[in-house]
């Protein structure tokens, strides 16, 4: 234990020794643009989060701890996108610095939320909520991590599954693969017994195209889901929307639904261009042309 | 401590921790005096304002939520209550109770964490919560019972904890059954008794004695603690609708934050959260609740920031007081949610986040397309009073040496619970001296 005035102080890194009698990995969490949301999920495993502690060195964990332990570390969480040039230099540091890099939610996988903006153009949306844009340093695009460095597990969600989250780091100390489903919410529903929403009332819902974690959540209250996972391994994408088309969806409300938490995910971006959506301005996001335009 | 004369001392942390988001902290001293003070906010902005233009309304509660992971509610309440200002429609009793419910468990949830996890470990010389677990394993383990308790409420009401999919404009898309509702009753009461505890330990920790000079503001709800709805207020008289406060409430934007600093009248810099809601409807506190403030010797105002930590456990002991008898008390509603109709319009809603007052301004059209957009965080609005404090808290402790007076800051931002994710549109601690 480290008084206040004692060592252990932020920006005082320990570089000794680690004094474990038996060495423990280190794990870190890095914050990017992003909620909190998903290393909260961490926070959030109040049964397991005093055992995780001792299983591994928690060395940079800015929302939890003063403490900082210097690199490198074993495992790297990473939450949150690019969206400022300082970030985009941050990160290659974190990946220099990590033997194995984790990205953990939809900002870091997908560009998030904020990734709305790479259909802005450039400025619009900084003069939009700054008097001073001038004084913003931020890059037109929100850009997922694995735009920037070599990523070796993504951990989709908006927010992540905490479950999920557990399982991830348990088979990385072991030095395993991460056993994380890529199938859709769709067949989570048919599992649970949920009546299908889309098939029964016309709702509107993206289970089909998404991939599980959630636990389906959203069907067993009626509403359909609205892809906060991103897009299942294998997404018909065209099927539903057409599907979403004949219930007589408005293309621009079809193109909204692919495009919230996930826009970036390939799979929704263009199924959102297809359906009549902007394409990205910024050239750093690139996207495959969609379908030409249906007649109306 | 020697310093040269002509050099200044400086103390600074790059990255706050135990705070939700990024922000550094600055304290410049010159011949024994705090010259300058500076909260610096580099968290990237995420121009939610910008990006919910062009959205339908009804997605406003699930996009802001993504504003922030730890008081998602919030974001999710004050959007309802402002579409449907807009919209000039009035949700059900029962609906609302339902809401305070959720809201409750956000509040249990969030002061849980922040109380135990965040704020807590500084006053017992710890790094963090795990440091602590090794002085006192069961008091952590208690902290994570009660935040437990309060996901278990967001869950069964809100169908997530981070980020609930069960709330809509209007209401919610399902009532849950009365038999899960029935289940929160047990860990309810356990964390009630819980948070009665809480009171008592923290109000044992030594508190350095600062006193501000707080102009507070707070929603006041009649005869209620004010949590999912209200009148803005103050402690200078103030009494106004949500968007008479939107009115009044000018920000400025200024170089070293991506936060927006928040003033009362565009002058007058203001303190929300848990010791304006105290100082202005302490009176509305359930018996319990009231008591366990009187006997941790509260009395009617709190002006020391440091006993923010038990203004916090205070309201934690009511909050679980409130969830439990709404849960008690609870039939499922006849309808879930009531229909709403958009119309060109525009709406405000102000409600209690649990780090202060949270209201969003939205104009639409007859589409329900959000057209304009406003949303003006707790953080920001108590940024200005936050480095009050951060300049009143270091002179008083000059004599600290500088690990020590870093360390002095660094509580006085945690203080108040700064969400600066919320805030970018948003906090690091740096203190000069000389």
């Amino acid at each position: 234990m480290s008084g206040p005035s004692g060592s252990g102080t932020p920006g005082d890194d320990d570089t000794g020794p680690v004094q474990d009698a038996v060495r423990r990995p280190t794990l870190a969490v890095w914050k990017f643009a992003s909620c909190d949301g998903c290393q909260l999920s961490l926070l959030d495993c109040e049964d397991e989060l005093l055992t995780l502690a001792h299983a591994v060195r928690i060395a940079n964990f800015t929302e939890m701890s003063r403490a900082k332990v210097a690199g490198p570390y074993d495992v790297s969480l990473v939450e949150g996108s690019i969206t400022t040039p300082d970030d985009a230099l941050r990160i290659r540091e974190v990946r220099a610095n990590s033997r194995l890099l984790v990205t953990i939610g939809a900002c870091a996988t997908a560009g998030g939320i904020q990734g709305l903006r790479n259909f802005a153009a450039s400025g619009a949306y900084a003069g939009t909520v700054y008097a001073h844009p001038e004084y913003i340093n931020s890059l037109d695009t929100s850009t997922p991590i694995a735009a920037h460095v070599n990523v070796d597990f993504e951990l989709h969600g908006c927010p992540i599954d905490r479950h999920q989250l557990l399982e991830v780091i348990t088979a990385t100390l072991a030095g395993r693969r991460p056993v994380i489903p890529g199938h859709s919410v769709c067949q989570e529903c048919k599992g649970r017994g949920t009546v299908c929403l889309l098939v029964s009332g016309g709702t509107a819902c993206l289970g089909p195209v998404t991939r599980t974690g959630c636990g389906a959540l959203c069907p067993a209250v009626g509403r359909g889901c609205f892809g906060c996972f991103g897009p299942a391994d294998t997404a018909n994408t065209s099927s539903l929307a057409a599907q979403l088309r004949r219930q007589g969806m408005a293309r621009v409300d079809v193109s909204r639904l692919f495009r919230t938490f996930n826009a970036g995910a390939p799979a929704f971006l263009e199924e959102s261009v297809a359906q009549g959506g902007s394409l990205p301005v910024a050239s750093s996001v690139s996207v495959r042309p969609g379908p030409p335009p249906e007649t109306p | 401590m020697t310093h040269g004369s002509n050099s200044p001392r400086v103390i600074g942390v790059e990255g706050i921790s135990r705070v939700e988001g990024e922000g550094s902290l600055r304290v410049e001293v010159h011949d024994g005096t705090v010259t300058d003070v500076a909260l610096e906010i580099f968290e990237p902005p995420r121009y939610f304002e910008a990006l919910l233009v062009g959205r339908h309304f009804t997605e406003a509660p699930d996009i802001t939520a993504r504003i922030c992971g730890i008081c998602p509610v919030a974001y999710q309440m004050s959007a309802c209550a402002a579409m449907e200002d807009a919209c000039g429609v009035t949700v059900d009793e029962q609906i609302g109770r339902l809401r305070r419910l959720l809201y409750c468990g956000e509040w249990i949830q969030s002061h849980a964490l922040h109380i135990y996890l965040l704020h807590a470990p500084d006053f017992l010389g710890c790094a963090d919560a795990v440091e602590l677990a090794e002085l006192d394993r069961g008091v952590v383990e208690r902290g994570l019972q009660i935040k437990r308790t309060g996901n278990m409420v967001m869950e069964t009401v809100g169908g997530r904890a981070v980020h609930p999919v069960n709330v809509r404009v209007g209401g919610f898309y399902a009532a849950p059954e009365p038999a899960a509702v029935a289940a929160l009753i047990e860990p309810l009461t356990r964390a009630r008794n819980a948070a009665l505890d809480t009171v008592e330990w923290v109000a044992g920790f030594d508190f350095p004695q600062v006193s501000g000079d707080y102009r507070f503001v707070a929603l006041r709800d009649g005869d209620r603690y004010a949590i999912e709805r209200g009148r803005p207020a103050s402690s200078e008289g103030l009494d106004v609708s949500p968007a008479e406060l939107a009115d009044l409430v000018v920000e400025e934007h200024v170089a070293r934050s991506t936060a927006l600093h928040a003033r009362l009248g565009g002058r007058d810099p203001y303190l929300t959260g848990p010791l304006a809601r105290y100082a202005l409807n302490a009176g509305t506190l359930s018996p319990l609740a009231a008591d366990a403030a009187a006997r941790a010797g509260l009395g009617a105002v709190c002006t020391n920031p440091f006993r923010s930590i038990v203004v916090r456990a205070v309201e934690l002991v009511f909050a679980c007081e409130e969830a439990l008898s709404l849960a008690e008390s609870y039939t499922v509603p006849p309808r879930p949610s009531v229909p709403v109709t958009p119309r060109p319009s525009s709406g405000t809603g102000a409600t209690e986040a649990p780090r202060g007052l949270l209201f969003h301004q939205y104009e639409i059209d007859g589409s329900g397309t959000i057209r304009w957009a406003r949303i003006v965080p707790p953080t920001s609005q108590n940024q200005l009073t936050i480095e009050a404090d951060l300049r009143r808290v270091a002179q008083g402790a000059l004599e600290l040496g500088d690990d020590e007076l870093q360390w002095r800051c660094e509580q006085s931002v945690r203080n108040h619970d700064p969400c600066i994710s919320c805030a970018a549109h948003f906090l690091d601690v740096t203190v000069v001296s000389s």
